[in-house]
């Protein structure tokens, strides 16, 4: 199947070494990292893009250095900038397709500012959110996602700060398209990012990434086969919100208007990722913080709203109208007087 | 009967609270006085308050203009003529006027309620401590609410909203300003108001009208227009007009869009106005979150193979530094566009300063050369800003503009360029993959610089990052001596920039040079004016390009048994000077939120010659 995306050609026949550069990848063995890597890689060709119009921009972290690993354009950047890159990108140029590989410490500390305003403007870049909630290159303090009292090498005592979830940060700040998934599930995390793909604005995807060094096992939960059933909750446009081994649990609202676990399968709530108000996506974003309650993974929101710098065909005839002759008028502006010789 | 005196030049400064349109009927007067072909500069001062307390010192709003029949280099130091419209604004302006000057005051507005609040304990209306001016006592509102009586929808309220038109067409009367200059504007400006419209003109017709009746002031002047103009046409720029039409111009004749990305800030904000109305011309400007991320907008756009800028004032440049030492590393071009003004931290974000210069040159972490370049003049910051453009493109760096708060706002009559006479700025961009199929990014051309491929094009696809890059691949490298190598490469790049050898305008057998940057340019021409007059020799150089600098500039230091260097800071340029070339460089600055003024470098100047 092919994709038209951000105006990107179609491309005959790509594979995955297309997407692949000749470096060397140096994540730690068995880091979620190269899950996501291959993921990325192996989806790509479907939309058909060539990897000429294809732009990685990536901050600072392990994820970071993503960037490298693809036979894309890219820039690897500073700590949490990566967004004010690539919105500059996307200000001038159009044609191309612009993603960002960003981790929790490097979006939603150093860089909160940039994620934030980059999601309300709706600037048409994917953003590729890796949360390990861990600093794993710095070599294991915790992050803004570490959960409250958890022991590291900065929090010998367990942090007592409340975690920031990625999801519900990024609905406050009116994003279009917010969508979390797991690295080692094969089937989904292509599905979620191939959604953020077609997604014509700005696209949030939260990855939850297991760092096998400094927090090993931390969504254990919601990968082990045996536990995951009771651990995660699908969401699914327009499909009832289930979960359970049997899917007799579900998701529904509650006579106080908030959303509760309920044993039964009738009278749930029916996911609509489309719907404006982005308040039930929000509540859904909160659920999975309290013992007993599932995860949602899939996309929480997913509408059309206006693109940021749309207007770059009118801009691009503006400029090859304005030639020499405009230029001199344009010097010549205001009141004008001549000296004679 | 009103006598016309000949004057060569003279200093008019209107001042008033900062409610009062001070600045407005100063542009006006600038706009007159430039049609009637004097030379002139101006020099508006306002406080950072948009609306302080209305008849405070913290509120008094002014605007300087220096016109006349020759060239002229600076907005002028003393006034010859003060229009003072309230007490504040008087006690805060009388100790610059000329002794003998004309002082006009508005005297309705010398109550005593606004008398306290200047901290005047009496009127100085009534009692002598004026004597030494000529002081010329107008109630401005009445005659104004006289002059807009009966015109339609006027209420009381426009009637005092317009007492600077009054003020505006007495001076313009005073100096024999062509009043349809102003007439057009006022209606223009209000075509939509036709009552307001209205009022503004009867206002201003009637303060032309009270001097041409009433023989209150008796004395008229007249400045020819100016003969020592080299021949053009012409327009009055501010530098802030300038900078935006010179980046519109590199725009056009690079072929590359132009991209301004900017956080509002005193006194840089006005160049994101200025451009972001210039949409109809291919121009995005983008409102960024903040600093960063401007820099980084702009930074993002040159990655895409556009002419990125960032504009900005001190604190902002603190917050960029990490984004310009990125595009020292991607060695992208990038124009970051400094308007100093008073630091440390927030400091005086509406008086200007030239204190930026050493954290220009070193204000980044490790090793990241970067050009530096200053505007002299208002009118060449579009010079100033084209050059950086060029300079950016052709060597793929990052470029510091350093201007200031006073080239900012400053006005001067600007000899309109035909874009044909521009030197031509080619992107180059690589657009073919090289034979053996693997693209170098970090290889190198004579000038140092490296291939800009941007994304879209076949077969170039590369990645770039802040990490230390492999010479020729732009891998990642923390090998040592390709850490070494590369270093010496960016230095190197940079030190073999391109530029003009320093120009001396020196007297035979001057003994004295006098030295300066940027926006001292004006103060330093003015200086050695005066000492040529008063029959001594003097010599002056400037500096336009701080880093690198000029090849010559040690030889032109030596040459000279004293050098005084002219800036608006403790001695940034002078230490460096010094360290660079060991040659003992004495400092001559001042930090008070103004330009230098050309009598104090000329008092410093002799002082070094007695």
């Amino acid at each position: 199947m092919n994709l038209q995306v951000n105006g990107g050609v179609l491309a005959p026949e790509l594979t995955k070494a297309d997407f692949q550069s000749a470096q060397e990848t140096r994540w730690c063995p068995g880091c979620g990292d190269y899950a996501v890597l291959a993921a990325v890689q192996g989806f790509l060709p479907e939309l058909g893009i060539p990897p000429e119009q294809m732009v990685f921009i990536s901050g600072i972290g392990c994820a970071g250095r993503f960037t490298y690993y693809m036979d894309t354009y890219g820039v690897h950047g500073i700590h949490g900038r990566a967004p004010a890159l690539a919105t500059g990108l996307a200000a001038t140029r159009r044609d191309l397709s612009i993603w960002v590989i960003t981790g929790d410490g490097d979006a939603l500390s150093i860089g909160a500012g940039h994620l934030v305003h980059a999601l309300r403007r709706n600037v048409p870049i994917k953003i590729l959110l890796f949360n390990n909630r861990i600093y794993g290159l710095t070599k294991g303090q915790a992050s803004p996602t570490s959960e409250t009292g958890k022991v590291t090498k900065s929090s010998p005592d367990g942090t007592r700060e409340e975690p920031l979830n990625a999801v519900s940060l990024a609905l406050g700040a009116e994003a279009t398209f917010v969508a979390r998934t797991i690295d080692r599930d094969k089937k989904h995390l292509p599905a979620v990012l191939r959604a953020a793909a077609e997604h014509p604005g700005a696209a949030l995807v939260e990855i939850l990434q297991n760092c096998p060094v400094f927090n090993d096992g931390a969504f254990e939960p919601y990968t082990d086969r045996t536990s995951a059933a009771e651990t995660l909750v699908h969401l699914e446009h327009g499909e009832p919100v289930r979960f359970g081994a049997e899917s007799t649990r579900g998701i529904a609202r509650d006579p106080a208007g908030s959303l509760a676990v309920v044993d039964r399968t009738e009278d749930l709530l029916v996911h609509d990722a489309h719907r404006a108000d982005p308040s039930l996506a929000f509540a859904l974003s909160r659920l999975g913080q309290q013992p007993g309650e599932p995860l949602p993974i899939g996309i929480f929101r997913s509408v059309d709203h206006p693109v940021f710098a749309s207007n770059h065909e009118a801009l691009a005839e503006n400029r090859s109208g304005f030639g020499e002759p405009e230029l001199d008028a344009l010097l010549h502006g205001g009141d004008t007087w001549t000296v004679g010789a | 009967m009103t006598r016309v005196e000949e004057r060569e030049r003279v200093i008019v400064r209107f001042a008033g609270d900062s409610g009062d349109g001070m600045q407005l009927a100063g542009g006006r007067f600038t706009d007159a006085t430039a049609a009637l072909g004097n030379d002139l500069a101006t020099l508006p001062d306002f406080p950072a308050e948009i609306r302080a307390p209305a008849g405070t010192l913290a509120g008094v709003s002014a605007f300087q203009i220096h016109f006349a029949a020759r060239d002229i280099l600076t907005p002028g130091d003393k006034p010859t003529t003060l229009v003072a419209m309230n007490p504040a604004a008087l006690r805060s302006n009388i100790e610059e006027l000329e002794p003998g000057g004309t002082l006009i005051v508005n005297e309705e507005a010398f109550t005593v309620r606004n008398l306290q609040k200047a901290g005047y304990r009496a009127n100085p209306l009534e009692d002598d401590s004026l004597s030494r001016y000529q002081l010329k006592r107008i109630p401005m509102l009445s005659l104004t609410q006289r002059a807009v009586e009966g015109i339609e929808g006027v209420g009381s309220r426009d009637a005092q909203r317009a007492r600077n038109l009054f003020a505006l067409g007495l001076v313009c009367w005073l100096y024999d300003r062509p009043t349809d200059v102003v007439e057009e504007w006022i209606e223009a400006k209000f075509e939509a108001r036709v009552a307001v419209m209205e009022a503004n003109r009867a206002a201003f017709r009637a303060g032309y009208a009270f001097g041409d009746t009433t023989e209150q002031i008796d004395v008229r002047y007249h400045v020819a227009p100016a003969t020592d103009i080299a021949p053009g046409t012409y327009r009055t720029v501010n530098g802030t007009t300038a900078t935006a039409l010179g980046l519109i111009a590199a725009s056009q004749r690079s072929g590359l869009q132009l991209m301004l990305s900017s956080y509002p800030i005193t006194p840089a904000s006005e160049l994101l106005h200025e451009l972001a109305r210039h949409a109809k011309r291919g121009v995005r400007t983008v409102q960024a979150e903040d600093e960063i991320a401007a820099a980084g907008i702009a930074l993002g756009a040159a990655f895409g193979g556009a002419l990125g800028v960032t504009a900005t004032s001190g604190p902002g440049m603190d917050l960029k530094a990490e984004t310009i030492g990125l595009a020292a590393a991607l060695e992208l071009p990038l124009i970051v566009i400094d308007v100093q003004r008073a630091g440390p931290s927030t400091g005086m974000p509406t008086k200007t300063e030239q204190s930026d210069l050493l954290m220009a040159l070193h204000g980044r972490h490790g090793e990241s050369p970067l050009p530096i370049l200053a505007p002299a003049t208002p009118g060449d910051c579009f010079y100033t800003v084209y050059e950086a453009a060029g300079i950016a493109i052709r060597y793929r760096t990052p470029v510091i503009v350093l201007s200031d708060l006073f080239l900012a706002n400053s006005s001067e009559p600007w000899r309109i360029p035909q874009s044909a006479d521009l030197p031509p700025i080619d992107p180059d961009f690589a657009t073919l993959p090289p034979e053996d199929g693997q693209f170098l990014p970090y290889t190198r051309n004579p000038d140092g610089a490296r291939p800009w491929a941007v994304p879209g094009t076949p077969g170039l696809q590369h990645r770039i990052g802040g990490l230390e890059k492999q010479d020729g691949t732009g891998n990642i490298s923390y090998d040592a001596s390709n850490h070494a190598t590369m270093t010496a490469a960016r230095q190197a790049k940079v030190d073999g920039i391109e530029i003009s050898p320093l120009e001396v305008d020196a007297d035979e057998g001057a003994e004295i040079l006098v030295i300066g940057w940027g926006s001292s340019y004006g103060v330093m021409g003015a200086a050695a004016r005066r000492i040529r007059i008063a029959g001594r020799k003097v010599a002056t150089a400037h500096l336009r390009h701080l880093n690198p600098l000029p090849p010559n500039t040690g030889e032109v230091l030596r040459n000279f048994r004293r050098v005084v260097c002219v800036e608006t800071n403790t001695g940034q340029l002078a230490n460096v000077l010094r360290a660079r070339y060991l040659v003992d460089v004495e400092s001559y600055g001042k930090v008070e939120g103004l330009p230098l003024f050309a009598a104090e470098v000329e008092e410093e100047i002799l002082e070094r010659l007695r």
